[in-house]
């Protein structure tokens, strides 16, 4: 049998710390002690599979899998990419989860008490799985800034959130879509969580008139990028002698 | 100059935020909208092996129970094999070893049925004791930590477990292991989360 090849470690000078002074819910919720690092074993390079018997077809399309007599209010976009990994392969047949806010920066959600109206033909979450080629699309309208309880007047930039599983559980990841040219993205606690700004723009998403689709809806486009995998095996067993 | 490398770069994390229920768990944001939320049952009917139940609290710097944490578990069966095509064996029909929970709004308990895992193949043919691979998400946690269950009544497994052994403080390895204890309704594990001061849990940077 092959033996299966470890993931690239996590660039944790790439990946925003645990305690950022700014984000303050961040400052109780930060380990203190450092991690354990933890070279690849069968519990790591494994992960869940999911397949098209997970979700429905309409599941990707949240312009109608909540509609209820009409569509959501809002600016309609498709939000499209690939999901790689850290060697530009596909990674084909993963899940993809996003959730957002609906036009007005209103979450459907019991704990969300900012005073936008609910729209009612807007849930706000979508799925798919990506095809052989990594490729994924959802069709949405774009969210609406909202402020949050940081410092007094903060207010989120426009943004869609996004769960991704890959192939194995290392590559277990949640982030945040942001849009092209948004003024609040600078300003945001959250974003500047990550220290690097090169790192940030990966998190924005490009418009992409190509994708556009006259007369309907404005495409943006997003690859999200998972950890590699080495390819050469030499010292690099996981098990057996 | 030499030839480049032409690595892409992992996407950044971002915290999954307060309403990560929205996507992960809508039935828990408030609203019915698909087939089917993914998560909810890890094992199946058909697995064998003893069928536990994990509990616990997660914790944050001031002592207080973290009431919006989304946890993911990962677990083999309790042949010790992973329902994934990389883990030598097969599974039970059903068996997918993958859940997710939520923590409840008022108290901050979360819980979830399973069977026990077996013993897995670790690096270079070490056993590696029965445990549960979990991965804690929530506002405020900026990148999702990663951590193991193992068992209390494993004593003699934990004891030469390589992953365990890596913590070099001996009282640390504590916060690996849930509780074992015997209800009217079953076995039940206790595995808190600390996430910073005392007692701290260890993470691992997988």
């Amino acid at each position: 049998m092959n033996k299966p090849a470890e993931y690239y470690q996590r660039d944790r000078e790439w990946q925003p710390p645990a305690y950022s002074k700014d984000y303050k819910t961040s400052v109780t919720r930060s380990p203190r002690y450092a991690m354990i690092s933890l070279e690849n074993t069968v519990s790591e390079i494994t992960g869940p599979v999911f397949g098209h018997n997970d979700v429905d077809a309409i599941d990707n399309d949240l312009i109608q899998n909540y509609a209820k007599d009409s569509d959501p209010i809002g600016e309609r976009i498709i939000i499209h990419g690939r999901v790689l990994d850290e060697n530009a392969r596909p990674v084909p047949g993963t899940l993809v989860e996003i959730w957002q806010a609906n036009a007005g920066g209103r979450y459907r959600h019991k704990k969300d008490t900012y005073l936008a109206a609910i729209d009612p033909n807007f849930g706000g979450c979508g799925r798919t799985i990506t095809d052989e080629n990594g490729y994924y699309f959802f069709r949405t309208v774009k969210p609406g800034a909202y402020p949050w309880r940081n410092w007094v007047n903060n207010w989120r930039p426009a943004h869609i959130h996004i769960s991704v599983f890959g192939s194995g559980f290392v590559q277990r990841l949640i982030t945040q879509l942001y849009f092209e040219g948004d003024p609040l993205i600078k300003q945001c606690p959250i974003v500047n969580t990550i220290p690097d700004p090169n790192a940030i723009e990966q998190l924005v998403a490009v418009l992409d008139m190509n994708a556009t689709i006259p007369f309907d809806s404005i495409a943006y486009k997003f690859d999200i990028i998972l950890r590699g995998r080495r390819s050469t095996l030499f010292e690099n067993r996981l098990e057996g002698n | 100059m030499p030839q480049s490398l032409h690595y892409l770069k992992e996407t950044p994390s971002q915290t999954a935020g307060p309403y990560v229920h929205i996507g992960l768990a809508p039935g828990a944001a408030g609203f019915d909208i698909y087939g089917q939320e993914l998560g909810w049952d890890i094992a199946g009917p058909n697995a064998k092996g003893e069928r536990i139940r994990v509990e616990g609290v997660v914790i944050d710097g001031t002592g207080a129970p973290v009431k919006d944490v989304l946890l993911e578990a990962w677990q083999a069966n309790a042949a010790g094999v992973y329902a994934h095509p990389e883990s030598q064996g097969d599974v039970e029909e059903g068996f997918r070893g993958w859940g997710r929970v939520i923590t409840d709004f008022a108290t901050g308990l979360w819980g979830f049925d399973t069977v026990k895992p077996g013993p897995v193949a670790g690096r270079s043919g070490a056993l590696m004791a029965p445990h549960i691979n979990l991965w804690v998400v929530a506002r405020g946690i900026n990148v999702g930590l990663n951590t193991r269950l193992y068992f209390s009544d494993e004593q003699a497994l934990n004891a030469a477990d390589p992953v365990i052994n890596l913590v070099e403080q001996e009282h640390r390895r504590e916060t690996l292991i849930a509780t074992r204890q015997e209800t009217d309704t079953g076995v039940v594990y206790k595995f808190d989360i600390t996430l910073q001061g005392d007692g701290e849990t260890v993470f691992f940077d997988i």
